[in-house]
């Protein structure tokens, strides 16, 4: 079994601050919108280093993101920065008409996305958001799991012409992925390679995916652990490729299990290979004020409940 | 590039209220032959747009979409498609005769405009109402990042103004000084469910948009070919000043049919037949229907 070390606790958004920071040098064309959440969004390195390509909104985010739809005529990659909240469901039709529809090359960067916002509560906590942006056509969603894959992930997305919704979090979580890694769109990561039973997961949830490897071990039952970062376009072909071999699957995500990634490889299985699957998302609820731990717990989303959910799911193969 | 200042531009007043006939014609003949489609907005706007195509603006029809060294036009109220696709086809952007596939199955002349179907001269799917300022905003800045100094013009319903983005926008356009911008509202004091005054009062825009920081220039005369044209060069000499600039066109809703104007029933209805032959015969001079 593989091990993975925690080089130390770091938020992710402060990853897509370094990313973004990198690309300010790298690429010219890479401008920023912020709707008054700069500090939040770690935009601060990109806005004090290139004045004259950050450009800040207000409190005004259907207007920002228009706004951004009309910068990529002329050549540049706008990034747009604001909570997950309202870089989507407040402004679903902006993104709907003006980016996805008209194919424009934004990247809609959502920090704070999920129960792990914490003490601010439901009003901010969006827990609809991957499901939201994986129905639009043309759009990429990507769910990266720590500081590192943040920061890979968003200088990765600079490079890939269309529409992307970048999301990504508040509290400091274990950074484990390799730095300088290269981020491929699309493609799945397996972490750890298992016979048993299969667990995808994406976001915050890919660290307690290992951690509930690591419990499952030791009851001698071997878990494949695949990140999956990419929601939309899915790597349908490693997800059959695993469950061929395991026969079963858990998925793990900090969003509701309607519209999230577990429905799309639920879809995905259901066309190619039929396979028991249980779900470890939030059920269809609102969330609440509390610290993250205590909200990951409440609502089962931690490595306890996904090796209960996997020793569950094993025991319904045939 | 092949711009139209020397090249298309028309040359004499003449000749462009030539093409505002054609244009109509091209308007009334399109929304008859699918039985929808928005006529009345679109025959008020006609002289607006053929003046910008025919005698402002300097654009490529050859199409890029990035628009460099090029003013640009988006049209935020997307129903009144109908004499947009007209103008950019009598531009040259694509054949005349493509506009007989107006919202017809497999059609690059969607309902409303969109870039999806590879439409030259569209930028940007307009129709959902509210948008096309911000946008126009964007793409406003990103010519001055590029050093670009043409001009970004849009177009917007005095009715859409009942979207709150568009005040965003109008916040944001003069906080940071986007000069290189230049909003036309058309002013025809009609809506889908009946005057602008009776579904929700705009007040006095002039006094709203001057509030915001705006430079306004009226055109009282939004259907005379002289006085849009005066208008927007107006306009444009206000540019540059590190105020944004609106135009608050008034028109006649179905301007140049006499049984559609000033009234809010030829919004987003066909004619008929009899209708249609004439409303053709109020507008004889042809450059040759498609």
């Amino acid at each position: 079994m593989k091990t993975y070390t925690n080089t130390g606790n770091k938020d992710t958004r402060s990853g897509f601050g370094a990313g973004l920071a990198q690309l300010g040098k790298s690429n010219e064309n890479v401008v920023a919108l912020c709707a008054d959440l700069t500090g939040s969004l770690k935009m601060n390195a990109f806005a004090d280093a290139h004045p004259d390509r950050f450009f800040q909104v207000g409190i005004a985010e259907a207007n920002m993101m228009s706004i951004a739809a009309g910068m990529t005529i002329g050549g540049k990659i706008p990034f747009t920065g604001t909570f997950a909240n309202f870089s989507t469901g407040r402004v679903y039709d902006q993104i709907r008409q003006s980016i996805a529809y008209s194919d424009k090359n934004v990247k809609i960067c959502a920090s704070h996305s999920g129960l792990t916002l914490g003490e601010d509560g439901a009003t901010h906590q969006i827990l609809e958001d991957i499901g939201l942006m994986k129905m639009l056509p043309g759009m990429t969603v990507i769910n990266t799991c720590d500081y590192n894959q943040t920061k890979a992930a968003t200088l990765a997305i600079a490079d890939y012409h269309g529409p992307v919704y970048l999301r990504f979090g508040r509290p400091k979580v274990a950074n484990f992925t390799p730095d300088n890694d290269v981020f491929e769109i699309g493609k799945a990561v397996q972490l750890q390679e298992g016979t048993d039973v299969t667990i995808v997961a994406t976001g915050h949830l890919v660290w307690e995916a290992l951690e509930a490897a690591k419990e499952l071990n030791e009851k001698g039952i071997s878990a494949e652990v695949i990140n999956i970062h990419t929601i939309k376009p899915l790597d349908e072909e490693a997800i059959i490729k695993s469950v061929k071999k395991t026969g079963c699957i858990v998925t793990a995500e900090e969003h509701n299990y309607l519209g999230g990634l577990g429905e799309s490889v639920a879809r995905t299985l259901a066309q190619h290979i039929p396979t028991p699957q249980e779900f470890v998302a939030t059920q269809d609820t609102f969330g609440e004020s509390g610290t993250p731990a205590q909200l990951l717990e409440k609502y089962g989303l931690n490595a306890e409940n996904i090796a209960a959910k996997a020793e569950k799911v094993i025991k319904r193969k045939k | 590039m092949r711009l139209l200042t020397n090249f298309y531009k028309m040359a004499d007043i003449q000749q462009l209220k030539g093409l505002v006939s054609q244009v109509r014609r091209d308007i009334v003949r399109q929304v008859h032959a699918v039985n929808s489609g928005h006529p009345g907005g679109s025959l008020g706007c006609t002289e607006f747009i053929v003046a910008l195509y025919n005698e402002i603006m300097e654009h490529d029809p050859s199409f890029n979409m990035d628009g460099k060294n090029e003013d640009l036009f988006f049209l935020s109220n997307g129903h009144i498609s109908p004499v947009f696709y007209s103008v950019l086809a009598r531009a040259g952007y694509f054949p005349v005769e493509e506009l007989n596939t107006f919202r017809k199955l497999n059609s690059r002349l969607q309902g409303h405009p969109t870039t999806h179907e590879g439409l030259p001269g569209v930028r940007i799917a307009s129709g959902s109402l509210g948008q096309g300022m911000s946008v126009g905003i964007g793409a406003a800045l990103t010519k001055k990042v590029n050093g670009d100094d043409k001009t970004i013009f849009t177009l917007h319903g005095d009715g859409e103004l009942q979207e709150g983005q568009n005040w965003e926008a109008i916040m944001y356009a003069s906080a940071n000084h986007v000069d290189n911008l230049i909003a036309t509202i058309d002013v025809n004091g009609q809506q889908i469910d009946g005057s602008t005054d009776t579904v929700l009062a705009l007040g006095d825009l002039r006094k709203k948009f001057e509030a915001f920081g705006w430079e306004v220039v009226t055109v009282a005369k939004g259907n005379d070919m002289e006085s849009v044209i005066s208008g927007i060069k107006e306009a444009i000499s206000l540019s540059r000043k590190r105020k944004p600039i609106c135009i608050l066109l008034h028109t006649v809703m179905g301007h140049g049919v006499d049984f559609m104007m000033g009234s809010h029933e030829w919004h987003g209805i066909a004619p008929n037949d009899e209708q249609l032959a004439e409303a053709l015969k109020q507008n004889p001079e042809t450059l040759g229907d498609y």
